[in-house]
């Protein structure tokens, strides 16, 4: 099994770690990753924006980088939703079709694909959970609090298998955090205010640490965690599944 | 005509006073809250909202027969149907019947559709005077203000704002804000209206095709008051408002309150089947853009909308900006999806004012995609020149760095670079993330370039 690395723009030019603990815990379970230097971003930002017609050169990009593997995995629901529903190309239907079909959020990977029970992982802090709305609604990462079925979670069933974690609960347990590609300039305000709100959440009971499945939700309450002097740190979820601490 | 601020702007005024916008999200979550426990206290919950999606699809498919079918029973039971293209018909035809009657103080309980055309100020223009009996929309109208919300009216104003707004106008005493007192107070002044309108409007939530009846949910009876004392009942409907059968009604009503309320069923579900004699029902049926709606097939759906607000008591960013914010008589993710097809120009902000996290969607009784619909919108308005040209060319640069790897990775470096050593030219004021939120810290090397030291080598 050849899996290609898609590590989303910002994740690449803000977030190596996270990239780096992604590559380093699925060659830790064995499967052989390759990043194909040459990617850039999966048009998500320009295509929410209202602008999907601008994606075309991005899209083609994005097929020529990862249409040899038999799948892509990335660090990022929010990516892999919007590849999965929107990818779509003129001169390569059938390599954009069988990316949409292949590619996978790394969690939806380990719980679908590689069907992993056990990890060896460290992390004794206490940790909130920070269910990214695309990951959660879109991806079904884990069910909804609005629909009426039973109860799973594919992130929290990961973090469970991490050595000494103690993830706390949340008042609003999926609540969305504000980000939303450019509505978090767009609408400032707004985008602002859920962001501390859901920030107060996690301090409320007692995170250390704040993680979850989607960076750029993480960049936005880091950023306002940072102006408010919070010792409380964000992490990807790869970092702590990839953790080895005592 | 005088520019609309838009949704941005509208919001960013009302968050200027925090512990406010914290009142109104808790408020609102409240409401989130009790809808979830009464939607799983059914264990037939989503088969009752497929049941639902599936009668609304198919009275969308088969519209202008059901309107027919509800003409004809309508006639054949004794109510007066007109039919109404856009809102100024509308209203010419609410006047043209009070008018015939000599009829210029007029009683009117909670109709989205009379705020969506705009009635009360025609009326007034025309001098007809116009009371709204539903608690809330009275509030909301002696302020001087258009409801925030299709079902909570007033659910912006705290007791305190209402007692005063009382105490201004109906006489309560200063500093009352006993939510008894006031309901006590405003039902006085109701009474002295409903035993004195000789016509009285209603909206309506379910009209029978086959029976020609039509059915108002409401929590007060206020409607039932003022249509009981009046001679003349208008009931106003956008034509989207059809069921074909009375069977089905029983779908609706127990999705209607649990979604709204958390009720399980509304107090009062008044059916309005023929004039009693020597008095009289008009039935104006609506059409103000839905039949363009229904022609454009990826918002089709949203005429699928029984008017509970879930979406919006859901909706992170409503609760956030309040229903003002929205510009538009149907505020919330659902107005959002119903207010382009009315003015694109407008409203084309709207379909922008959310995260597209989905809530909405999940929460829709009909299951309507309303996040789905907003992300349509967006490519509409933008193709469709609506959106603020700055941003198209900001896209386009972006678009231009995302097609070449070599320009993203040094935009990439660059970016890092100017963070790092000249951080005053993106940590200002003309950058909106800086304004509240820190900026990332750059790290000393990119992703790329650390799988190149440390990778790359190996493979090759």
């Amino acid at each position: 099994m050849r899996i290609g690395l898609f590590i989303p723009c910002y994740v690449d030019q803000f977030y190596p770690r996270a990239a780096v603990a992604t590559l380093e815990l699925l060659e830790k379970l064995g499967v052989e990753v390759v990043y194909p230097l040459r990617q850039t971003c999966c048009g998500q930002p320009m295509a929410n924006s209202g602008y999907e017609h601008l994606t075309k050169e991005s899209n083609e990009l994005f097929i020529q980088n990862f249409k040899e593997f038999d799948y892509i995995v990335a660090p990022s629901g929010s990516c892999v939703l919007h590849l999965k529903d929107h990818l779509h190309s003129d001169k390569h239907p059938a390599d954009a079709a069988a990316i949409r079909g292949k590619v996978y959020e790394l969690i939806e990977f380990l719980t679908d694909v590689l069907q992993v029970e056990k990890l060896e992982a460290s992390f004794p802090h206490k940790v909130g959970l920070h269910q990214s709305c695309h990951g959660q609604r879109g991806l079904k990462l884990s069910q909804m609090s609005e629909v009426v079925a039973p109860a799973f979670s594919k992130p929290e069933q990961f973090l469970n298998m991490v050595q000494g974690l103690e993830l706390i609960p949340l008042t609003r347990q999926d609540e969305c955090c504000g980000f939303g590609g450019t509505f978090c300039v767009a609408e400032e305000a707004v985008s602002v205010k859920m962001g501390k709100d859901r920030v107060a959440d996690h301090l409320q009971h007692e995170a250390a640490y704040i993680t979850g499945a989607d960076m750029s939700c993480l960049m936005h309450m880091e950023g306002i965690l940072r102006r408010q002097k919070s010792n409380v740190k964000v992490l990807h979820i790869a970092e702590i599944l990839n953790a080895q601490e005592l | 005509m005088k520019e609309v601020k838009d949704h941005a702007t509208l919001a960013e005024q009302f968050n200027i006073d925090e512990p406010r916008v914290n009142w109104h999200d808790e408020t609102l979550w409240f409401v989130r809250q009790k809808r979830d426990r009464a939607a799983h206290a059914i264990p037939d919950w989503e088969l009752l909202r497929e049941t639902a999606s599936g009668i609304k699809q198919h009275v969308l498919s088969n519209l202008h027969d059901y309107l027919e079918q509800f003409e004809a029973n309508a006639k054949a039971n004794g109510i007066t149907v007109h039919w109404a293209a856009d809102a100024v018909e509308h209203n010419q035809i609410v006047l043209s019947i009070l008018q015939q009657h000599g009829v210029n103080r007029m009683v009117k309980s909670k109709s989205m559709l009379t705020e969506e055309c705009h009635l009360n100020d025609y009326l007034e223009q025309h001098g007809v005077e116009v009371i709204d009996s539903d608690l809330g929309e009275r509030i909301v109208q002696l302020a001087k203000e258009p409801p925030s919300h299709i079902v909570l009216p007033c659910i912006h104003k705290k007791k305190e704002e209402i007692g005063e707004i009382f105490h201004e106008h109906l006489g309560s005493p200063a500093g009352m804000a006993d939510p008894q007192v006031l309901t006590e107070t405003a039902r006085h002044h109701l009474r002295e209206v409903f035993i004195t309108r000789r016509a009285a409007l209603t909206g309506v939530n379910f009209a029978v095709a086959e029976t020609g009846e039509f059915i108002v949910c409401t929590n007060e009876g206020n409607a039932d008051m003022g249509t009981h004392l009046a001679d003349v009942h208008i009931a106003c409907m956008g034509i989207e408002k059809l069921i074909p059968k009375r069977e089905h009604l029983g779908v609706f009503l127990r999705l209607l309150a649990r979604s709204a309320t958390g009720q399980p069923i509304t107090t009062y579900s008044s059916h309005f089947r023929k004039p009693r004699p020597g008095h009289e029902i008009h039935m104006v049926l609506v059409d103000n853009g839905r039949s363009t709606q229904l022609g454009r097939e990826d918002f089709r759906n949203s005429l699928k909308c029984i008017r509970c607000g879930a979406c919006m008591n859901t909706c992170p960013v409503y609760r956030r900006s309040g229903g003002h914010s929205y510009h538009n008589a149907v505020a919330g993710p659902i107005g959002a999806i119903l207010a382009p097809n009315l003015d694109m120009h407008k409203n084309a902000d709207l379909p922008f004012a959310s995260t597209l996290c989905g809530s909405c969607s999940n929460v829709c009784p009909v299951k309507i995609d309303i996040h789905d619909q907003l992300y349509k919108w967006r490519q509409v308005i933008v193709k469709e020149g609506y959106a603020d040209k700055k941003k198209g060319m900001g896209m386009k640069l972006m678009t231009q760095t995302f097609a070449s790897p070599a320009a993203f990775q040094s935009a990439g470096k660059a970016g890092r670079w100017l963070l790092k050593n000249a951080p005053f030219t993106v940590n200002n004021q003309l950058n909106p993330w800086y304004k509240q939120r820190e900026m990332p810290v750059p790290p000393k090397e990119s992703f790329g370039e650390w799988y190149r030291k440390n990778r790359k080598k190996n493979e090759q």
